[in-house]
């Protein structure tokens, strides 16, 4: 069997800021993820999540620990090595409409990472229109500004952008937290089939246990830091061992 | 239910009214712009030629705004005068808007020690009495039009470069910056494609709304002897030449005095109609 496709060690993030207390947002975190599997994240809002996330895609510097990427170590990756990781490793964020730069198309976001790639305008014209197919948006988003579109459609777009390069990785990071309930399930039905056709692994973050249920092989809660509980979904949510987990999914079940 | 379509309305009226002041404005700059570029073959007369059979006459049909001392066209050395003050002006408002920016950009997009450096130096110049520095600066490299423009352009920068930083700093934290990084694009490209775009507009209108001030500024360095020299034709130093004159031959100051005033009101309302034009909450959607 492949070793997996992330592999987390005693990760650690602590920020510091002068004349504040030193915030340690993330305490030794340990987890893989496997090719092609789902580990979803759960724990209420500031319990590190996002850190985690902005760690694995290099935008945040860890304070300790190590990440590996497909076995190569990723954590302090800088210039064009990191720009190589995002052929790898992709991400959709919680806020749609503010993940597109507010004066360029939804086309052109979409587009960057295979411009970068070194497709030709024409070529990347038509893969854009492709993909924004394959997430159910008719061709004519792609000349549409963010504000031209609704918080689901641009969360789409944001799907399309995430697998224009097809990463090995997809990091959401309460992707469906800012839509309605019922996009909400479309976009989740989205990203299930996506992960099947594709057959890439997810680390799918959430303050919603509900979800993690359904879309997640295991899950790992977060609190204040660390990771304080792991297991397969039906585990955790039926046999909580920690008062905090229970205490999670009882504000939401 | 039924305050919402007038106030989408007003929305709609104010847009409009907004979009055709900038028309308006515009053409009107674009005109001194234009005037002052062909001022050469505007002159009704040469704006250097002395007569002095002709000198201080009031204005008269042949005369529109007189004469002058030496018997020169002062409606002629007005529109002379445009090319100084006017691009002049226009060629300081860049230089500094240029400068600021890429001050600001690069100290708020590196962040740490040099930014901390780059702006206590701008704070070092926005201390100073801005005016009395450029007095200092002119006097130091002389006089003339060039180290006028110089002097205003050493105090005038780091307005810019305190907005450039705020607005880099601002955008630098939004999901579409982090989104642009997962794309593979460097980080040249980003700033150029996704970071100046996006903090042009603010740049832009204040640049817009200095016009008007810098051109008072150029015009108070000349009148007080250093900037454009006699007898260049410049609205400063033409009220400077007349000044002794206001009570006796008035025209010969209201001239110069009316050209800065309309130059500077149309700049600063073309300043204000491009604000309003980018303001996100005017702009349709
Ligand atoms: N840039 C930052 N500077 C200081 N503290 C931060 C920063 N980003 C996050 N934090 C803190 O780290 C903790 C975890 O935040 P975050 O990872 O965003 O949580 P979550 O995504 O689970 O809601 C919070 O206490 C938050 O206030
Ligand atoms: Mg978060």
């Amino acid at each position: 069997m492949d070793g997996p496709i992330l592999s987390v060690r005693n990760l650690t993030k602590i920020f510091s800021r002068r004349g504040q207390p030193d915030v340690t947002a993330v305490n030794d975190a340990t987890f893989e993820v496997r090719p092609g599997e789902c580990l979803g994240i759960i724990g209420e809002s500031g319990s590190g999540k996002s850190t985690v996330a902005h760690m694995i895609t290099r935008l945040l510097e860890p304070t300790a620990g190590q990440i590996f990427l497909d076995g190569e170590e990723i954590t302090r990756l800088r210039g064009a090595g990191r720009r190589r990781l995002y052929q790898k490793v992709q991400m959709v964020f919680q806020t749609p409409v503010e993940s597109f730069d507010p004066r360029r198309t939804l086309g052109d976001g979409v587009g960057e990472s295979l411009e970068n790639a070194g497709m030709s305008a024409a070529a990347v014209r038509e893969e854009v229109a492709r993909l924004l197919a394959v997430c159910g948006l008719p061709a004519e988003f792609a000349d549409r500004y963010p504000h031209q579109a609704s918080g689901g459609e641009c969360q789409r777009a944001a799907i399309a952008r995430a697998i224009a390069i097809r990463p090995a990785l997809l990091v959401c990071d309460e992707a469906t937290s800012a839509l309605d309930v019922t996009i909400q399930r479309d976009v989740i039905g989205l990203l299930a089939r996506l992960r099947r056709e594709l057959a890439m692994a997810c680390l799918f973050i959430c303050h919603d246990i509900a979800l993690v249920q359904d879309f997640c092989d295991r899950v790992l809660v977060m609190h204040r830091g660390r990771i304080v509980e792991r297991g397969t979904p039906d585990e955790v949510i039926r046999s909580p061992r920690e008062e905090y987990t229970k205490m999670l999914i009882d504000s939401v079940l | 239910m039924t305050t919402a379509a007038p106030a989408a309305c007003r929305q709609e009226n104010r847009a409009d009214g907004g979009r055709a002041r900038l028309w308006a404005f515009g053409a009107l700059a674009v005109l001194l712009v234009l005037g002052a570029a062909f001022s050469e073959s505007l002159c009704p007369f040469d704006p250097y030629a002395q007569n002095l059979s002709a000198a201080l006459q009031p204005p008269s049909p042949e005369h529109f705004f007189g004469t002058d001392r030496y018997g020169r066209d002062l409606l002629s050395r007005v529109i002379a005068g445009s090319r100084a003050s006017i691009f002049g002006t226009i060629l300081l408002v860049t230089l500094i808007a240029a400068l600021g920016t890429v001050v600001g950009v690069f100290a708020g997009w590196t962040g740490g020690r040099l930014d901390a450096v780059l702006m206590r130096l701008s704070d070092m110049f926005l201390a100073f009495p801005g005016l009395v520095f450029a007095l200092a600066v002119a006097g130091v490299l002389g006089g003339g039009l060039h180290n006028a423009i110089l002097a205003l352009a050493a105090i005038s920068w780091p307005k810019y470069a305190r907005i450039a930083r705020s607005q880099t700093l601002a955008v630098r934290e939004s999901a579409f910056m982090k989104a642009a990084r997962l794309s593979g694009s460097p980080e040249g490209k980003i700033i150029r494609k996704h970071l100046l775009p996006n903090i042009a507009g603010p740049i832009l209108v204040t640049a817009m709304l200095d016009i008007g001030t810098m051109m008072m500024e150029l015009a108070g360095l000349s009148f007080l002897g250093l900037g454009a020299k006699p007898p260049a034709a410049e609205w400063g130093s033409m009220m400077s030449e007349s000044r002794g004159l206001m009570t006796t031959v008035p025209w010969s100051v209201y001239a110069p005095g009316l050209a800065i005033f309309v130059s500077v009101m149309v700049f600063n309302l073309l300043g204000d109609a491009v604000r309003d034009a980018l303001d996100p909450k005017m702009r349709e959607r």
